[in-house]
């Protein structure tokens, strides 16, 4: 991908894959949604400030689920916010993807034993793309995730898409 | 206005059995008084000359446990003219809680009594709307019960590992 981003500056002809070019797109503009359950939102909110700027990434935060492509849920879900984290998910706009940001989302956190309200992993509601671990991670990890999850949309395609296959083993099991 | 004078001064307006124990250790000092006497007692706290506690500041509920038997309910009262507190606790029955509400008294006891509601299930009498506040609605069980027990499913999300 680095090598379009050179031929870019070139204003020559650029001869690419059509998915890649998707891909490239996709990754290059990564738009979260502004929304956070807890102290993981601080760190979340100080990786888009001036000394991490998430911005050089293509990532600018957006105040509606209608224009995100990521969600990172940063922060303890509870089950009275668990209905609304799953429906802003499905009022996301596909291909959309999942960040779970900090200890709380990944598994419960600290309310892991003895926390009856807390979700124990936000992966029971809504499918995750990435982990972010730490508590809470830093600017640095989050960072990490992101990147991480550029890679992981790097690899899609479009010629064989995942989600078939996945539908055709659940018929069979 | 001492601990010592709001003491002579309760027991001067509804006599010597009004309060059933005190405690001097507590921070802000307590009294104990019967939960039949508490709206009258608190009307009277609120309004009267020199006492005037216009400010509610907590109301918490306590679970005594299946040992005792019991459960109490607190209230902290501060006067920001007089700067003095006062803590009242009232004992209710563990079986059948209940007492009467303030919120005619403070404003502010509305949601206050609804978190006890909500968290050890204590009825409060002639609350205007007396729901949960933090939980969801459809919540089973108040959690700070000390047999309580959480559900194993809330709308299809395991609750426990």
């Amino acid at each position: 991908m680095g090598l379009l981003d050179q031929k870019l500056g070139q204003g020559g002809i650029i001869i690419t894959k059509f998915e890649d070019l998707i891909n490239w797109a996709r990754l290059s503009s990564m738009w979260p949604m502004a929304f956070g359950t807890a102290c993981c939102a601080i760190e979340f909110m100080s990786t888009q400030g001036t000394p991490y700027d998430l911005d050089r990434l293509g990532i600018v935060p957006r105040a509606s689920p209608r224009q995100s492509d990521v969600m990172i849920v940063a922060g303890t879900v509870t089950f009275k916010m668990a209905d609304r984290v799953r429906r802003l998910y499905e009022q996301m706009a596909e291909p959309r993807y999942v960040i779970s940001m900090g200890s709380c989302s990944n598994c419960g956190g600290p309310y892991w034993e003895h926390g009856y309200h807390v979700v124990k992993g936000v992966d029971r509601i809504i499918p995750v793309d990435v982990y972010v671990p730490g508590c809470p991670p830093r600017p640095e990890a989050l960072i990490g995730g992101l990147i991480k999850l550029q890679e992981k949309i790097k690899e899609e395609t479009i010629v064989a898409p995942k989600a078939v296959e996945r539908l055709l083993a659940q018929k069979e099991s | 206005m001492t601990f010592e004078e709001i003491i002579s001064k309760l027991k001067g307006q509804f006599g010597e059995s009004i309060i059933t124990s005190v405690d001097e250790m507590a921070s802000p000092k307590a009294i104990m008084i019967d939960s039949g006497n508490l709206l009258k007692v608190m009307k009277y706290l609120h309004s009267s000359e020199g006492l005037y506690f216009d400010s509610l500041s907590c109301i918490t509920g306590l679970d005594n446990g299946a040992e005792s038997n019991s459960m109490e309910v607190i209230y902290n009262l501060y006067s920001i003219p007089y700067n003095h507190h006062l803590m009242v606790k009232v004992i209710v029955n563990r079986e059948n809680p209940s007492i009467d509400s303030l919120e005619s008294v403070w404003k502010t006891a509305d949601w206050q009594e609804r978190e006890v509601y909500d968290l050890l299930g204590i009825l409060f009498n002639n609350h205007p709307d007396l729901r949960r506040i933090l939980l969801p609605a459809d919540w089973e069980g108040h959690p700070l019960r000390k047999d309580y027990e959480h559900q194993e499913y809330y709308r299809g999300i395991k609750v426990a590992e």
